[in-house]
């Protein structure tokens, strides 16, 4: 059978999403931000809730966020989104609010404001990537940089004596009664990023309950920060930051 | 005959929230602002208006909070002070970028630094220039009695909401923590979700398929398009400036002296003028109501005619740098009489000192 | 049940990363040695081997992958 032929219409079975905008990504090739981005237009679009749905992107990478996904979305302070989620879900109860940040402004400057919002309990979805790096200033240390890793701040690798440990925010949050569920996922193969969907996608649906805040990190990659190319990148992830930073379901109050 | 109640001015803000249909407050305790929360909690609005209120974590978070409420076409306020409007200064910046109503108050302590508890002036030039970074202007309002503290908060979000901008109440600790009978208007019920659509269809209220999505942010990389935008705001802080400017006069018709002062120090003033006119002084006081817009043509218009204007604040002298703008032009001296660590002036103390500076006996 | 499948990509917004050609469980993907309007090497169909898995699709960060598959008996 030819190749045209069977490029019809009717046997489409993965297409763009119909909530990502026409923009272009600012993003580098191979940024895990474009995928885990997709994916939540997935989940938004899939659920039917694009009208029920408040995006708070962070600073860093993804600022610009609020370009690529059709919806009403709110511009934070570094690290201050949870505060503005907070705000927006006890005042909108009836919408679906997340945060999306990176590890530079949810783990470093924005430590207190997710922190006090797990504390809380507040019913919003957050949207952690952790790429150990901060990407739009240039490469510099984060708080998840994994010690060794050499970063524009840290030119001879990240050393405790000088630059501390690195801070394990999903494993810290668990212990606070307000978070319902904590997941910790990635996007670099078709199978992982199936799995980050079907956990985005618990997440939103959790915080129509009213359990508790709901935590998806996804472990990613920052290949221009990290100085590699895609491909070698997401193999640098799996060997590196997955033995800091497991896969899998941290907590969940609903499973038995 | 309306009710009046005798009351905090910090309780009369919050009062005032609950009965003008305020959606939000988040707030950090602090003195000398604490009653303004704690009232809140104790009245329970959440049960009555459906008003929500929430102690924060720090001031920085509160003014997070505010700018996500203020961004769904919420009417949400903080209150605090001093130190915590230092911290809230970001937000403050990121809710004027973003052009958003929300109301602002702050009691003022004595600084720098950790300073005092007690009342001062001494955050005039922060609030009343914007505070944090950037070229933005908050709308600043002084109140002078409880029943100010009371009426500013209906005022602050009216004007707030017409220019989709932050505004502050500035008071101090003597405002706050005076009680004096306060008359209750009427209620205004808090906006329905059809009204907030009429009112703010900038808000991000859920995206639905008849319209565009509203994205609320300061963020600009483009230098002329936040050139643009910067000189939009400067027409819009111009119009407040030609719109907005509230000021009382006490004895100024046939003045010779003019005495400048604000918030509690106005009230001073009062007395001071009396005082002088007992004397066969000839002394006149005007008050600002607005700080910004500040009633600079006004002063100027008296500069012309009065032999000496004296501005007396409970700070090292921050409104008088206003005053001799507006004065400028003029042959007339601008003179200052400041107090400060929380102390407050006597009227006869500031006599003293107006007889000093005008070299009379 | 076997299936086959293909995939159409919008060449000029491919940035050339790869992750779908690392991804695709049959070597049905490369980057073109032609660059697109931005200099990226895009990513093309190299083979008829494609079963439609979808596979290159999810994991596309660009999402500009659109995947087709029909059953051949």
């Amino acid at each position: 059978m030819n190749i045209e032929d069977i490029k019809r219409p009717e046997n489409i079975v993965y297409k763009r999403p119909t909530l990502l905008t026409d923009t272009v990504m600012h993003y580098c090739p191979g940024c895990s931000h474009g995928t885990v981005h997709k994916l939540l237009a997935e989940v938004i679009d899939e659920m039917g809730i694009q009208d029920r749905t408040i995006g708070i992107s962070p600073v860093g990478c993804s600022v610009f966020a609020y370009n690529y996904i059709d919806i009403d979305w709110q511009e934070a302070a570094h690290g201050r989104a949870p505060a503005l989620a907070t705000a927006t879900k006890r005042l909108c109860p009836d919408k679906y609010v997340f945060t999306y940040q990176g590890d530079g402004d949810l783990a470093s400057i924005g430590t207190a404001e997710i922190i006090h919002a797990c504390a809380r309990g507040e019913n919003i979805v957050v949207i952690f990537i952790n790429n150990g790096i901060y990407g739009m200033t240039g490469g510099q240390m984060a708080p998840t940089t994994l010690l060794g890793m050499k970063t524009a701040t840290t030119p001879y690798g990240r050393d405790p004596k000088l630059n501390g440990f690195p801070l394990v925010v999903a494993d810290m949050i668990a212990h606070l009664d307000g978070t319902a569920f904590i997941t910790r996922q990635s996007v670099h193969t078709a199978a992982a990023a199936r799995k980050a969907k079907a956990a985005i996608r618990k997440a939103f649906e959790y915080s129509g309950k009213g359990i508790g805040l709901s935590f998806v990190e996804i472990v990613s990659t920052c290949n221009s920060g990290w100085k590699m190319s895609p491909v070698e990148a997401n193999k640098w992830m799996t060997e590196n930051m997955f033995a800091k930073y497991p896969i899998g379901d941290i907590k969940d109050i609903l499973k038995k | 005959m309306a009710e009046k109640i005798l009351m905090k001015g910090n309780e009369a803000i919050a009062i005032s929230a609950i009965r003008n249909g305020v959606d939000g407050y988040f707030g950090y305790p602090i003195t000398p602002q604490s009653e303004v929360m704690e009232t809140l909690m104790k009245e329970k609005p959440w049960e009555s208006t459906g008003m929500v209120v929430l102690q924060a974590e720090s001031e920085t978070s509160s003014i997070n909070m505010v700018y996500g409420g203020a961004s769904c076409g919420k009417k949400v306020m903080t209150s605090s002070s001093s130190p915590g409007i230092s911290l809230m200064c970001e937000g403050i910046s990121y809710i004027a970028g973003a052009e958003l109503p929300c109301l602002v108050v702050d009691v003022m302590r004595g600084g720098p630094g950790l300073g005092t508890i007690q009342p001062s002036q001494s955050d005039y030039t922060q609030v009343v220039k914007g505070g944090g970074h950037g070229d933005y202007r908050n709308i600043v309002l002084a109140p002078a009695s409880a029943q100010d503290m009371y009426d500013f908060v209906d005022l602050g979000f009216e004007l707030a909401f017409k220019y989709r901008n932050p505004a502050g109440i500035l008071a101090d600790g003597i405002i706050g923590q005076m009680m004096e009978k306060v008359e209750m208007h009427p209620v205004k019920p808090r906006r329905t979700a059809e009204e907030i659509l009429q009112v703010a269809p900038w808000a991000t209220t859920g995206k639905p398929s008849s319209r565009e999505r509203n994205i609320i942010t300061s963020l600009s990389l483009d230098s002329d398009i936040q050139e643009k935008f910067n000189q939009k705001l400067k027409e819009k802080y111009d119009l407040i400036r030609r719109n907005e400017v509230r000021y009382s006069e006490f004895q100024t018709e046939d003045a010779e002296y003019l005495l400048v002062a604000f918030g509690c120090a106005s009230r001073i003033c009062e007395a001071v003028v009396e005082e002088l006119r007992a004397e066969g002084i000839k002394a006149g006081l005007l008050r600002p109501i607005t700080l910004f817009p500040f009633p600079e043509n006004e002063i100027a218009a008296l500069a012309k005619r009065v032999k000496s204007i004296m501005s007396i604040e409970l700070n090292l002298g921050q409104m008088v740098e206003d005053i001799r703008l507006a004065a400028a032009g003029t042959s007339c001296p601008v003179g200052f009489y400041g107090r400060q660590g929380g102390n407050i002036f006597t009227p006869e103390e500031i006599v003293a000192e107006f007889k000093k500076f005008n070299n009379l006996k | 049940m076997a299936y086959k499948g293909a995939i159409e990509i919008d060449i000029q917004h491919c940035k050339g990363c790869g992750v779908c050609v690392a991804n695709c469980p049959t070597s049905s993907i490369s980057l073109s040695k032609s660059v697109n309007g931005k200099g990226y090497h895009y990513a093309e169909m190299s083979s008829d081997n494609c079963v439609g898995c979808g596979a290159c699709g999810i994991v596309c960060p660009d999402s500009v992958i659109t995947v087709y598959r029909i059953k051949t008996e």
